[in-house]
């Protein structure tokens, strides 16, 4: 153990390096005790195990293959979170949102880019800096979550987001909502990366499956900290950018293509 | 003679219709005193709680609250003490639901105690799925039996309410 304490010291470490150490430490773990588990293998999590921060939970929206007109993610997000689609709401300016489609068009050359607009997760979350509560928090992998339990709707964190990702219920939703994902009336909510379905193991969000199964491929998510993931794979290759980078929020959802 | 008979029999079955009135008259000032008594309907699935039913009864808050925050800010999902699970057994299998009706299982005791639940502001009463294809896996696959059994002889709401009064 002590080799291993001072190889872990060692820096700069090289992904390999990690790689072997993490591997190692899950050897020595699985050593130690039958049953005690020091590292825990982020997917596939099991029930009594908090989410860790060893995972990142992020996507990557290749706008390049996102379709004009195609909305399969907005309505898979509405399926399986249980939202009214805002077509169908009576009052359309202020359904709740969790991801919505955009498109847009440079005035110069009329170039048109289309993309899903979502919560972007950030790592330095402004709704969790301004949140009188202490409601709105980022869990520790990653994911910015609202805890209705102490949301008091005062809508501070919406005015606080730069992406407009966040709504307010202002309905009351009687008995619609879905076993596993509650809502409320006068709490805000966004997007959770489908956390129901994270935790369940699927290591995917509901919006992504259904862009996969419509054959676009446009929206890939995934664990940013793994480095042998999909999307870390993707994220190497393809430039990527992240919204209003500027502000310096560390996103969890990258663009290509814009 | 046979008329007479008839008349007797006639008379022996008003004294004892009154006889009976006058002692379901006796009970019913008892009834009146109080509040009517909660109608506690068996969970559909299992035959035990998760904990006592004595120590359910007065800690459930406590539990469901603690793993409120154990799922909402840490992702902890354990079954045990889950609201889901809650909702997964004790669902009324008339309406499907734990707080729709006067008489689901939540919604009774809370009334009679006048106090507030505001898990359902925002928590479906629901099970996932509808009751008839509900979840029976190899864990309440021998509840099978149960279900079938309580399909037949099916008692209503207004009756239990009788029997608990």
């Amino acid at each position: 153990m002590s080799e291993l304490n001072s190889m872990s010291n060692q820096a700069p470490e090289s992904p390999e390096r990690r790689r072997f150490v993490g591997a190692a430490t899950a050897a020595a773990g699985l050593a130690i005790a039958p049953g005690v588990m020091l590292y825990q293998v982020a997917h596939g999590r099991p029930d009594d195990q908090p989410a860790s921060s060893a995972v990142r939970w992020g996507m990557l929206v290749d706008t390049t293959k996102c379709a004009t007109g195609c909305d399969v993610c907005v309505s898979a997000c509405s399926t399986e979170n249980g939202w009214t689609p805002v077509a169908e709401s009576k009052h359309p300016r202020q359904a709740p949102q969790w991801i919505r489609k955009l498109e847009l068009e440079d005035p110069l050359t009329q170039m048109e880019t289309n993309l899903p607009m979502l919560c972007q997760h950030c790592a330095e979350p402004p709704c969790v800096d301004v949140c009188p509560t202490g409601a709105s928090f980022k869990r520790a992998d990653g994911i910015v979550l609202v805890n209705r339990h102490t949301c008091i709707g005062c809508r501070y964190c919406m005015m606080a987001c730069p992406y407009k990702a966040r709504s307010l219920v202002h309905e009351p939703l009687n008995d619609t909502q879905k076993p596993d994902v509650p809502r409320g009336m006068g709490c805000v909510e966004a997007c959770t990366f489908c956390v129901q379905k994270v935790d369940r193991g699927d290591g995917n969000t509901a919006c992504a499956e259904a862009c996969t199964a419509a054959g676009h491929n446009a929206l890939l998510f995934g664990d940013m900290n793994d480095p042998e993931s999909e999307i870390s794979r993707r994220l190497r290759e393809l430039p990527t950018k992240q919204v209003r980078a500027d502000l310096n929020l560390n996103l969890g959802v990258r663009y290509h293509g814009i | 003679m046979a008329g007479k008979i008839k008349s007797l029999l006639a008379l022996g079955a008003v004294v004892l219709t009154t006889v009976a009135l006058a002692w379901a008259g006796a009970d019913a000032p008892a009834q009146a005193s109080g509040a009517p008594k909660p109608v506690i309907t068996k969970a559909v699935k299992g035959d035990q709680c998760v904990e006592d039913t004595d120590f359910m009864r007065r800690n459930h808050m406590k539990l469901l609250n603690h793993q409120r925050d154990k799922t909402v800010i840490e992702g902890i999902r354990t079954k045990k003490h889950s609201l889901k699970e809650c909702i997964e057994c004790h669902a009324s299998e008339k309406t499907g639901s734990v707080a729709a009706a006067k008489d689901d299982f939540c919604v009774s005791c809370h009334s009679y105690a006048a106090v507030k639940i505001d898990c359902f502001e925002c928590h479906s009463t629901k099970p996932q799925g509808p009751m008839s294809m509900h979840p029976l896996n190899a864990e309440t696959a021998h509840y099978k039996h149960k279900l079938a059994a309580r399909t037949t002889s099916e008692v209503s709401a207004e009756e239990m309410a009788g029997v608990a009064q």
